[in-house]
């Protein structure tokens, strides 16, 4: 209240001098430049879409006539489509195979492979070339060993006196053998991601925890798999994540077939986008997805955030 | 297997009392029967041995003959190295052009990758500029939006651009990538800044401090988002198959799934093109197996 008025003349005290500002100013310029290309194209290509999809998915499109606008009936539509109902269903039968079977086989292995064994390398190795392996490449070698009549898996059978299968052209076994394809090649993803936070297990809580008259098991429960436990969130919600995206394996083996046993929901979205040409009823679909990955995500983050306060609370 | 007593130097092995105090000669342990090897490796390596059968498999159908394939059952070994898939598939006008494709995409994402990202993730790491946290923020919320939702949206825009059917159709969205930028900033806030400081006071210009200082020092980070741009530019399958239509274009990926369907009857030669399209990956993973398996590790638990 009582302070005096600033004389005018006065410069601005925080305000650098002449040639500070001049660095400060070009050294802007200097960061703009070195990171305007990145923003240009990843700004560019992520948030324009985004919002375009969600104009789209409220249009009628086939991508070459003008799209009408028709509010809410693509997403309504999407509620009364047995096809989508049964996308959303194979892709949840396959999220929920194929998510607890690859962290759990994986963390089984990592677990053995963390001691000292010999050949762990090479096993380790073994386990986890098929992840460097497209799915593309995965589809055709698989659609070659499962052929129903001269394939390798078939021979095999026969030889061990079992009768042949359809595999991948039977409507009741396609999904689960899309599942165990999956799993031979997303298996040693998780096998080491556990290995690496198993280094982090520090090793005097557990020798502390075996002096105490721990048995092995209960290391593991208590000691072990809480530690590891963040990561145990991060491989359910990047499993998850890949599980609900799962498209390219579908595509090069049996094309959402049989009988639509094994059309999931990206396969879905592709085939009315670029196939039957309705663009908005894709982008709906695909919003619809969208917002599921959301909610997996940010239950995760919540799920996380308590398990980081427990471990704490249990290691300080 | 209550004890940890294996380990040597494991607090157990020095506190167990080794029969010593009584005064008698020490007792040898019991001796009861010992596998000659761990037995775990009864679990390991049939499992190991189930994981690398399919790639096995690919590498013997790919020299086997066409009959051998095609009678049934098949054979299980090749009688001899039969290179008629691998002439068929090099001697066919498309498979040279795929593969030379998605060398080409490949290529450039990896070197566009590394230029704009250590651009990018030193400006985000060292340099001041209004706005640049929310940027930042911005950007790293971008990782989190699925594929399929700016899937339908980034082939019109590649319309628009003129692009599709072109290669520059993939090259473009695979310039640079949010996890580049991220990866490299995180591991330039971990060097020393007295190091760049030094020579920016003398005078050096911010790009030299840069690339005489600080990317020499980023080796790990640098080749990290090198291996993991490569696998997944080389391995992509969904974008091409939207953005490409006529198959001289296709990359190698993109080619393999048209090429089962037109030469279904000779399967020596789809198995020698897919082991041309596994190859350069597996090559390069079992050349660099360290930084594969970190770059890996690192986009899970430094992300």
């Amino acid at each position: 209240m009582s302070r005096l008025p600033t004389p005018i003349t006065r410069p601005a005290p925080r305000t650098p001098a002449g040639p500070a500002r001049r660095r400060g100013r070009r050294e802007a310029a200097t960061a703009w430049a070195f990171v305007l290309p990145s923003v240009l194209v990843i700004l560019g290509l992520s948030v324009v879409p985004v919002l375009w999809s969600l104009l789209l998915s409220f249009q009628y499109s086939d991508l070459l006539t003008p799209s009408v606008w028709v509010g809410w009936d693509n997403y309504r539509q999407l509620a009364d489509d047995p096809q989508f109902a049964q996308a959303v269903r194979n892709t949840l039968v396959y999220t929920a195979l194929y998510v607890p079977l690859s962290i759990g086989l994986g963390l089984a292995l990592a677990l053995v492979l963390n001691r000292r064994i010999r050949f762990s390398g090479l096993y380790r190795t073994l386990l986890f070339v098929p992840f460097v392996v497209s799915a593309a490449a995965q589809g055709v070698l698989f659609s070659f060993i499962l052929d129903p009549e001269f394939g390798a898996a078939n021979a095999l059978l026969h030889r061990l006196g079992l009768s042949p299968q359809g595999f991948l052209s039977d409507p009741a076994q396609a999904l689960l053998v899309l599942v165990a394809i999956s799993l031979w090649s997303g298996t040693g993803f998780c096998v080491v991601i556990y290995l690496a936070a198993l280094q982090d297990v520090p090793k005097e809580l557990i020798e502390a925890a075996t002096l105490d008259g721990a048995e092995r098991r209960h290391v593991l429960r208590h000691v072990t798999l809480p530690t590891i436990a963040p990561v145990s969130v991060f491989l359910l919600l990047w499993q998850t994540i890949s599980a609900l995206q799962v498209f390219d394996l579908v595509y090069v083996t049996t094309k959402g077939g049989p009988l639509g046993s094994t059309t999931v929901i990206v396969y879905f979205v592709w085939e009315q986008a670029f196939r039957n040409f309705t663009a908005g009823y894709g982008a709906a679909a695909a919003y619809v997805l969208g917002v599921a990955l959301l909610v997996v995500a940010a239950g995760l983050r919540l799920v996380r955030r308590r398990d980081d306060r427990r471990i704490e609370g249990a290691t300080s | 297997m209550t004890d940890l007593s294996h380990l040597p130097g494991s607090a157990t092995d020095r506190l167990r009392p080794v029969g010593r105090t009584t005064g008698e000669p020490v007792a040898r342990p019991r001796r009861r029967f010992r596998l000659p090897f761990s037995p775990w490796h009864l679990l390991l390596a049939p499992l190991a041995l189930l994981f690398a059968v399919p790639l096995i498999w690919l590498g013997l159908s790919s020299v086997m003959s066409d009959a051998e394939i095609n009678r049934f059952p098949p054979a299980l070994w090749p009688s001899g190295i039969h290179l008629g898939g691998y002439r068929f598939v090099l001697g066919n006008a498309m498979f040279p052009r795929w593969f030379a494709n998605s060398l080409i995409v490949s290529a450039v994402a990896v070197v566009s990758n590394l230029l704009l990202g250590t651009l990018g993730g030193y400006a985000f790491a060292r340099m001041r500029f209004g706005g640049s946290r929310v940027l930042l923020v911005l950007m790293l919320a971008t990782m989190a939006i699925p594929f399929q939702l700016t899937m339908i949206p980034t082939f019109l825009v590649m319309r628009k651009l003129g692009l599709v059917d072109t290669l520059g159709a993939l090259i473009v969205p695979s310039l640079v990538t949010p996890f580049a930028v991220f990866l490299l900033r995180q591991f330039f806030l971990s060097l020393p800044r007295e190091l760049e400081e030094a020579a920016w006071i003398d005078g050096c210009s911010r790009l030299r401090v840069l690339f005489q200082i600080v990317v020499p020092l980023s080796r790990p980070a640098l080749s990290t988002v090198a291996v993991l741009t490569f696998l997944t530019t080389w391995n992509d399958l969904s974008w091409p198959l939207i953005a490409l239509n006529h198959d001289a274009n296709y990359t190698l990926q993109l080619g393999l799934t048209t090429f089962r369907g037109q030469h279904h009857t000779q399967w020596s030669a789809v198995m020698a093109g897919n082991v041309i399209t596994v190859l350069p990956v597996l090559l390069a993973f079992l050349a660099a197996q360290k930084t594969f398996v970190r770059s890996i590790t690192s986009t899970g638990l430094k992300g």
